[in-house]
């Protein structure tokens, strides 16, 4: 067979395994961080290791190695897959994918440490200091030469809707992260933002909001795109619904950063305006729900028989409910009750854990037993990993909305003679019992990695090593 | 446009612009956002150094800087945050999580000493409290070697007093300059007891049912600074805290000084517990 599609699936593969690698890591000190919130013994900060090991460092370690290392891993595995099969060509480049591969790993081990010594720039999602920084573009650079350098020689002319999800997200990453990356170096391990105060974090939510919606909303939703059709047979119910939702994402979500400043000395409209158009924003978001529903249309028995339509579309009805969670969230009315409680990682969590890892477990699932060309190990044990991925998530996320709702309470209630009603320690102490489901939760969820991983190991371990024509464009 | 590779990327580079300079490159032309209060001051030497370890221990994951305008919120952390106090933060460190609480006002409302003992072992000071203890700070000498490439790249006076400053320093004195630099900018408006001092009775006088709720308010809220056995032995060194001298009568005096607070020493407790905690926590106090 041509050699040139045997080294695209071999790098195909090994991108698919270094994604489940980095997914356990980062899930487990998520795990780890949880746990210490409500046991600060957990911290062990009186040891020797007690610097490294506090919740200030290994929360951007958790956060980072889910973003750079699962997250962009996955990108890499399925946006290679579905660029070949849509464009029906080879890479442009194998080689540059593999010195890719090489760089990568290299710089996600490298920012792993260096958080935990310190070097961090407190920019959320963006804490890595700017040699890391540099690596990431030089990555991401080859990343989209060789994607969108595949669509150029594309056989297959009109471009399909996951491929526009995959061009927005590989400018629209690469635009933010340097925007917020602008920094002077005081040395090698430390840096200042060119921007200050105000606007300082203005650029930084304008970052943090929109590296969501490219990183995390952009690629699974040309997964769903691509797998959805594969998988359930039927085809997308409206074409004209998936340009409506990609233009309106590509539009809306730019002006939405500050719904993450409501309340801030940031100016007034700025913040309205970041309301208004977050609540516009649900209408191109459910397109892409409205559109997966309606592809089901006739085929609701999936659901039942095929374990890929069960994580698929139970992704996107968690998509659908963050999507209006979130936009609810800004209204300086709840703002104001569950800004900077619990409430706002069960808001993330139910995008990260409901959304997003759903899409991307349906796609590892789907891309690996056709890269290495078997059978998935045991389907039984996918629909155990699906139910444990459910359970735990609700019991993360209904955890913290009640924590948060519950605490912004309590901060907020006052006694008939204008006195607070509660110190600040007094929210935290009601608010443990709440950190502790929160973590039974998380360790549900990752049960369920767990065995996720073991079915993968064992379907490329069940294998025959040799590639096969069907995979191959000769 | 879907068959035309180079016309997508342009008009999605498009799209995406308009809302990116409106909402991103707009504001950097409005006075408001790039002013800087007068009041406000670029950080020295020593405090940029304090800021500094508090970004790298990563202390802005579970406390913000940047109190809200909601009557609530002043009431418990003082005059709410104006953006001109902001604009020598390179980077701003308003946060986005409370597990802890906001420190925007912290500056001048605790002793340094308060700060030196709560930063090597917090459940001390705070009983319940869930921040984990950061000792290596009070070991480690603080690196000076990059700070006038600091300043110089912020662009704040460098100055040899300031410098001097800074030397011969542990990561704790930074630490605790920075910390007690928060939110000077604007001042604190003091808590005003809302009965007169002379006019205050005590409604629980001679009444023995309520000092176990006033012990356990005592140890939960007061303790930490007071002590246990209210002789000011909690090791902070911070004065008067002595307060097993009271006797009864004083209760109208320990209400109305606990409610105001001592500038620089002790928060105002009014706001926080109101005046039937108060004085059931007096009541304790002047029965032992």
């Amino acid at each position: 067979m041509n050699p040139r599609s045997a080294g695209d699936i071999r790098i195909m593969r090994a991108y698919a395994i270094w994604t489940v690698v980095w997914g356990v890591v980062g899930m487990l000190v998520g795990i780890v961080i949880a746990a210490q919130l409500a046991t600060p013994a957990l911290n062990f900060a009186n040891t020797p290791l007690g610097p490294y090991l506090t919740y200030g460092r290994l929360r951007p370690l958790h956060t980072n190695a889910l973003i750079y290392g699962f997250g962009a891993g996955s990108f890499f595995c399925m946006q290679f897959y579905m660029v070949r099969r849509l464009c029906k060509v080879n890479l442009l480049s194998a080689g540059l994918a593999r010195f890719q591969l090489w760089l990568w790993n290299i710089t996600v081990v490298l920012a792993a440490l260096s958080l935990l010594l310190g070097m961090n720039t407190s920019k959320e999602y963006h804490e890595l200091e700017w040699p890391i920084d540099v690596l990431i573009v030089v990555i991401w650079v080859c990343f989209a030469i060789n994607v969108i350098g595949t669509i150029y020689l594309r056989k297959e002319r009109e471009m399909y809707t996951s491929l526009w999800y995959m061009i927005g997200a590989l400018i629209g990453v690469a635009i933010l992260f340097l925007g917020n990356g602008a920094v002077v170096p005081v040395s090698l391990f430390k840096s200042y933002p060119i921007y200050a105060g105000v606007n300082d974090a203005n650029v930084q939510w304008w970052w943090g909001h929109n590296a969501v919606a490219f990183f995390f909303t952009f690629t699974p939703t040309a997964m769903i795109y691509y797998l959805l059709p594969k998988t359930t047979q039927a085809p997308i119910y409206s074409h004209r619904l998936s340009m409506f939702g990609f233009w309106g994402l590509m539009f809306f979500y730019l002006w939405t950063g500050a719904h993450h400043l409501i309340l801030t000395p940031v100016p007034e409209w700025l913040q309205t305006v970041a309301i208004a158009f977050s609540l516009v924003l649900i209408a191109p978001s459910w397109a892409t729900v409205f559109n997966t529903y309606m592809t089901m249309g006739g085929h609701w028995e999936k659901m039942r028989d095929n374990y890929l339509v069960k994580f698929i579309v139970t992704g996107v009805t968690f998509y659908g409910l963050q999507v209006i969670q979130g936009p609810l969230q800004a209204p300086r009315v709840f703002s104001q009750l569950i800004h900077y409680t619990d409430y706002v990682p069960g808001h993330v969590h139910m995008g990260t854990m409901g959304f997003y890892a759903m899409i991307i477990f349906a796609a590892l699932y789907y891309v690996v037993p056709r890269l290495w060309q078997t059978e998935l190990h045991s389907v039984a044990l996918a629909n155990t990993h699906f139910w444990l991925a459910l359970v735990g998530q609700l019991t993360y996320n209904i955890t913290m909305w009640i924590a948060g709702i519950q605490q912004g309470a309590m901060l907020k209630s006052m006694e008939p003679d204008g006195t607070l009603t509660y110190t600040f320690v007094e929210t935290v102490t009601r608010i443990v019992p709440y950190w502790q489901m929160r973590t039974a939760g998380g360790v549900i969820f990752f049960v369920g990695v767990l065995i996720f991983t073991y079915n993968i190991a064992m379907t490329i371990r069940g294998s025959g090593k040799e590639i096969a024509a069907e995979e191959a464009y000769a | 446009m879907y068959r035309n590779p180079t016309l997508f990327l342009i008009m999605a580079v498009v799209v995406f612009a308009i809302g990116s300079i409106v909402s991103t490159a707009l504001p950097f032309f409005l006075e408001s956002t790039v002013t800087p209060m007068p009041s406000a001051k670029p950080y020295t030497a020593l405090q940029i150094e304090g800021r500094d370890i508090y970004i790298r221990e990563g202390c802005n994951n579970c406390h913000t800087q940047t109190i809200r305008p909601l009557y609530s919120e002043v009431l418990r952390y003082g005059p709410y945050s104006r953006g001109g106090e902001f604009e020598y933060d390179r980077p701003h460190l308003w946060g986005s999580r409370r597990t802890g609480p906001d420190l925007a006002r912290l500056g001048g409302r605790y002793p340094d000493e308060w700060h030196y003992r709560h930063m090597v072992d917090p459940q001390a000071i705070v009983p319940g409290s869930t921040m984990p203890p950061y000792p290596w700070l009070e070991k480690r000498p603080l690196d000076t070697s990059h700070t006038h490439r600091k300043l110089e790249i912020l662009g704040y006076p460098i100055t040899d007093a300031g410098l001097a400053e800074a030397a011969g320093k542990t990561e704790l004195d930074a630490m605790v300059a920075y910390l007690q630099s928060l939110g000077t900018a604007v001042p604190r408006t003091p808590a005003a007891i809302p009965t007169p001092r002379a006019n205050l009775v005590n409604p629980y006088a001679g009444d023995p049912a309520i000092l176990a709720e006033g012990e356990a308010l005592f140890m939960e809220h007061c303790a930490g600074c007071h002590g246990v056995e209210l002789r000011g032995e909690a090791g902070t060194g911070i004065t008067m805290t002595e307060l097993v001298d009271h006797g009864p009568g004083d209760e109208a005096d320990i209400v109305a000084d606990a409610w105001e607070g001592v500038e620089g020493m002790m928060p105002a407790f009014g706001p926080l517990l109101g005046e039937d905690r108060l004085w059931k926590i007096a009541n304790y106090i002047t029965s032992r």
